[in-house]
């Protein structure tokens, strides 16, 4: 299978560890993805005004350079890219005067765009298009005993038509940590805001909120908070600095991509999962596990 | 807060602006308040998102774009997700944070934010903080 790849700018610095796990995850899957040429950052956040086309370009610019690819799927890892794509490619599909605007202000770009693009998150390619059974005969190195409490934030459930799991309780990730022979833990706050971009200059909400998102997993028995978003991953790693400066009892919990869950149990090199990057560091948790 | 309501506010044209940039019908709230009740930001908001809505009914425009709350909102679409009513409230919050910023008034200043911490703090969070909260 071939589809093209919108890796965005935080996988391209900040996110390695999430870049080179998705790509590796994907080639073992048999999905080839093509990193687009020239590809520009989606603009991160949708614009909800009404009136604000100038910002669904950026996104719609993407989708047209994966159709000059020749390819009819966008896949992002990405669920801030994803959302951001998706949601301008919902608008496009449903707006036929509003593309219209949109192809004739973009006059240079070789083809226009005709809402001909479906933007697929990575997780959807592996449960609609690979299947969970199909992943499942893949595992080399299933991750017994390794407990897994999910966290998807907001982006890959909300708003709902943009959605690809039920907004309240989805299941995609816990499905998926099971096909991964791993143990997917119940988790209250598996779709509570982490604050996003408050982060920046409001560090101390995200500290509060990275208390009771890890606090909830560690009151399960988690091993690891999952994430599939970069912004999830700074928060809930990097902001466990300030968290533990603000609370005395905090404890500190390792923070993992998907995609790193997904190399490791493919039998993937040590190299892809990029492990340096982590705050709190991951390996003595999956070296105990005996998954390094 | 003492609220003073009049005809003139009530049928302001930033009552109407904010319902237009928002594509929103405010009076479709009947402020059950389960916007507030899930809001992951209602704990450090000034004004709860349902009593925005309220003051935005009434056409309480000093109230609104003086609040904390336009900033503090982060479109996490949680109110959106659960009002019975299909109020999309994060489409009327950033419609009165773009009342602010098409006036050129700022929320985040970049030079204010640490230089370790600019470094730091990846291109995601500070895109999404500079298109929510500048101009
Ligand atoms: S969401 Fe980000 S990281 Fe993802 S491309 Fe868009 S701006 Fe860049
Ligand atoms: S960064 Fe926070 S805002 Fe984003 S998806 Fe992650 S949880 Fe939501
Ligand atoms: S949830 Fe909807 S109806 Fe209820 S108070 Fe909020 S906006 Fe109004
Ligand atoms: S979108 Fe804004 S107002 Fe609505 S729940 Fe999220 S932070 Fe609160």
């Amino acid at each position: 299978m071939k589809l093209s790849y919108f890796p965005g700018c935080t996988l391209k610095n900040h996110a390695r560890n999430f870049e080179d796990s998705t790509l590796y995850a994907m080639e073992r899957l048999g999905v080839e993805a093509v990193e687009l040429d020239r590809w520009n950052c989606c603009g991160t956040v949708y614009s909800l005004s009404a009136d604000d086309l100038m910002r669904r370009v950026a996104p719609i610019r993407n989708l047209i350079r994966a159709k000059e690819a020749g390819n009819r799927q966008l896949m992002t890892g990405c669920s801030m890219c994803y959302n951001t794509i998706k949601r301008a490619n919902i608008h496009v599909r449903h707006s036929a005067p509003d593309l219209a605007l949109m192809n004739a202000f973009m006059y240079e770009e070789p083809v226009d765009y005709a809402g001909d693009v479906d933007v697929v998150h990575v997780l959807e390619v592996v449960r609609d298009q690979i299947g969970f059974q199909a992943l499942r005969e893949k595992v080399v190195k299933p991750l017994a005993g390794l407990k897994v409490a999910c966290y998807y934030g907001c982006l890959l459930v909300r708003p709902k038509e943009a959605a690809f799991d039920d907004a309240e309780n989805p299941t995609v990730l816990e499905d998926l940590v099971e096909a991964l022979g791993g143990e997917p833990v119940a988790f209250s706050h598996k779709t509570e805001c982490c604050a996003a971009y408050q982060t920046v200059d409001k560090p101390h909400i995200v500290a509060d909120k990275t208390y009771q998102i890890i606090g909830a997993a560690q009151s399960q028995g988690a091993d690891t908070v999952l994430v599939s978003c970069p912004l999830c991953a700074f928060n809930l790693d990097q902001r466990q600095a300030l968290t533990r400066q603000t609370y005395g009892d905090f404890r500190t919990l390792p923070v993992v991509y998907f995609t790193q869950l997904m190399a490791i149990a493919l039998g993937g090199p040590e190299s892809v999962l990029r492990l340096d990057l982590h705050h709190t560091p991951a390996a003595p948790l999956l070296s105990a596990k005996g998954l390094l | 807060m003492t609220v003073i309501v009049s005809k003139e506010k009530v049928h302001s044209r930033f009552t109407a602006k904010v319902q237009r940039l928002a594509d929103q019908n405010l009076l479709a709230c009947y402020q059950c308040g389960k916007c507030s009740a899930g809001c992951p930001l209602a704990a450090y908001m000034d004004i709860p998102p349902a009593q925005m809505i309220r003051l935005a009914q009434l056409g309480m425009e000093q109230e609104l774009l003086d609040s904390e709350a336009i900033w503090l909102c982060v479109s996490c679409m949680t109110c959106n997700t659960r009002c019975p009513k299909g109020v999309r409230i994060a489409e009327l919050f950033e419609s009165m944070r773009q009342v602010k910023l098409r006036a050129r008034q700022d929320h985040l200043r970049v030079a204010d934010v640490a230089a370790e911490e600019l470094q730091a703090i990846p291109p995601i969070a500070l895109i999404g903080s500079m298109r929510k909260l500048t101009s």
